[in-house]
């Protein structure tokens, strides 16, 4: 139905003379190429400006390997915990109705709504010296603001909007029979789970995680505030983007920000990728 | 058939809706049903007479308000696998071969995958499938996708099927051609069968006997023997006989209705 429409609306577009089409994509076009295409262009040329000896080397440099292996656990923890979730959450929505439902879909959007800072100095208020379970914290030798365990916490915050926020239209736009005749043939709450909803939405879930894993990979300004910028112990890979650059290492600071752009055009890939086996899968349903 | 058992019982069976605006409404008026075992029911009436409600309460994907629901003595207390429910669209898994979808029943009741796997390819085999087993469900037609439906209910040998307008989203002729073959499967494998249809000539073609309901509230308006053998002739005198007779009544059903609408307005 949906596709009817657009396509109709897309046939009206059709009417505008030609120089008018061409002057709008020409624009598009252009704006792509002045703050997507150019940037991304420069970030490589830069990181390899002085060659692949000195780009390897600063990824190599002990402080930088040890933010890309922070950034990495952060995302392999804060990732699965969003992805249990994400999936817990969106089912609940989509399937029951329970009391505080528009509640929780609101608390979901949370993170979206507030600016990341703030969400990182919600940390800092619960965790730090001076915060609520601080001084606790401290009896017991527990560190988490300005360690690990801070950086983890405020991703997880930023981050698990993703995943529930792609399955939940998902669940619910899937068809009742699906799971009642799943039922009807004897599968329990959790084989219908396991058979049937999730392999229904798994290209939903994949975008999702790589959605959440790309922010969860860049986030910037959550953990900024909560990291400490401990060279070598607290900093992720952004941080110390910012660090080498302030220190005007621009060689260093762009090869380690190469990473990330790399990331971002990987995740584009396998975005559209399963964008694409998206649309087969609604198309052949 | 002189000592038959009472499969299916309803006895004072009620079922109310409350719509969003808090108006209590009557889906199901208190009716009492037998459904014998092995036999062949249908269930027909205009849109909105409870049909669908009625085949749920039985098929445990509903509760009744009042009154109680048994099969086999037992009260229904939600979906069972020895009572299965066919859906007119199918619900089929698109990700899943033909001979995946009609091996989900035997994988969630955990039968042993070599086993399985037989059972399944021989109820293909009964359904005239045998030869689409790899294909998925969007490269069938309607009515094929219907059989690996009936298939995939049939393989977990179930002693009821609940069956709710399964082929209103059929082509005439393919209707015709899926009522022959689901008889020959009731009379090969003998299981209960309650048919829900708004198609008075595909009740007569199919049931031993035919429930025909009223709206407003949903209720049974008559029950009507049909003494035919199967399978049935279409074009037969005595088959015009019985469709004479429901179509009266039905009739007089549709008239009330309508007067019921004009009085409401
Ligand atoms: N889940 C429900 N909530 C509210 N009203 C319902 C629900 N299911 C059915 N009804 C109402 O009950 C009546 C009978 O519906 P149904 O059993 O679907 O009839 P049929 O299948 O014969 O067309 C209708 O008036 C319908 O609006
Ligand atoms: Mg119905």
């Amino acid at each position: 139905m949906q596709h009817n429409s657009s396509a109709r609306s897309g046939n009206n577009t059709n009417t505008e003379p030609a120089p008018v089409r061409w002057l709008l994509v020409a624009t598009a076009m252009l704006f792509l190429t002045l703050f997507l295409f150019v940037p991304l262009a420069a970030v490589f040329s830069e990181a390899f400006s002085k060659g692949w000896e000195t780009y390897l080397a600063a990824l190599r440099e002990p402080d930088t390997w040890s933010a890309i292996k922070l950034t990495v656990l952060v995302a392999a923890i804060s990732v699965p915990l969003n992805l249990v979730f994400g999936l817990v959450a969106s089912w609940a929505i989509a399937k029951f109705a329970f009391p505080g439902k528009s509640l929780l879909l609101t608390l979901i959007d949370l993170p979206f709504s507030v600016s990341p800072v703030i969400s990182g100095l919600i940390y800092v208020l619960l965790f730090g010296l001076q915060g609520w379970l601080g001084p606790w914290l401290q009896d017991h030798d527990l560190k988490i603001v300005f360690a690990a365990p801070g950086i983890i916490l405020a991703t997880i915050f930023v981050t698990f909007p993703f995943v529930a926020r792609e399955l939940i239209p998902l669940m619910e736009s899937q068809g009742r029979e699906e799971e009642e005749a799943a039922l009807t043939l004897g599968a329990s709450g959790l084989q219908t789970f396991f058979l049937v909803t999730l392999p229904n939405v798994k290209w939903g879930v994949l975008y999702g995680v790589i959605l959440c894993n790309a922010r969860a990979m860049g986030e910037f300004g959550a953990v900024s505030v909560v990291s400490g910028h401990i060279r070598g112990m607290t900093n992720t890979v952004p941080l110390q983007v910012e660090i080498l650059y302030n220190e005007y290492n621009y060689a260093a600071a762009f090869a380690v920000a190469s990473l990330l752009a790399l990331l971002a055009l990987v995740t584009l890939v396998v975005k559209s990728w399963v964008e694409f086996r998206m649309k087969r899968q609604e198309i052949q349903s | 058939m002189s000592i038959q058992t009472s499969k299916i019982k309803l006895s004072a069976v009620e079922k109310h809706f409350t719509s969003a605006r808090g108006e209590r409404q009557v889906a199901v008026s208190p009716l009492d049903l037998e459904i014998q075992s092995g036999e062949f029911v249908c269930l027909v009436g205009p849109s909105g007479c409870g049909k669908t409600t009625l085949i749920n309460l039985m098929a445990g994907f509903e509760q009744p308000s009042a009154g109680s629901v048994t099969i086999d003595g037992r009260p229904v207390s939600g979906p069972d696998p020895d009572h299965i429910m066919i859906f007119q669209d199918y619900g089929l898994y698109p990700w899943r071969t033909v001979l995946g979808n009609v091996l989900f029943g035997l994988q969630a009741k955990g039968i042993p995958a070599g086993e399985a796997r037989d059972r399944a390819l021989a109820t293909l085999e009964l359904v005239g499938l045998r030869h689409a087993i790899d294909k998925h469900p969007h490269e069938l037609s309607g009515g094929m996708k219907q059989r690996v439906a009936i298939a995939r209910a049939l393989a977990v040998e179930p002693s009821v099927l609940f069956m709710d307008e399964p082929f209103a989203a059929l082509d005439a002729f393919t209707r015709y051609h899926l009522q022959d073959e689901l008889l020959r499967l009731w009379q090969e494998t003998r299981p209960t069968v309650v048919f829900v249809t708004h198609d008075l000539d595909e009740a007569i073609a199919l049931g031993q006997r035919i429930v025909l309901m009223a709206p407003n509230p949903g209720r049974i308006q008559r029950v009507l023997e049909v003494s035919l053998p199967h399978p049935r002739e279409r074009t037969r005198d005595d088959f015009a006989f019985f469709r004479r007779e429901l179509f009266t009544e039905f009739h007089l059903v549709h008239q009330m209705a309508l007067q019921e609408a004009e009085y409401s307005i």
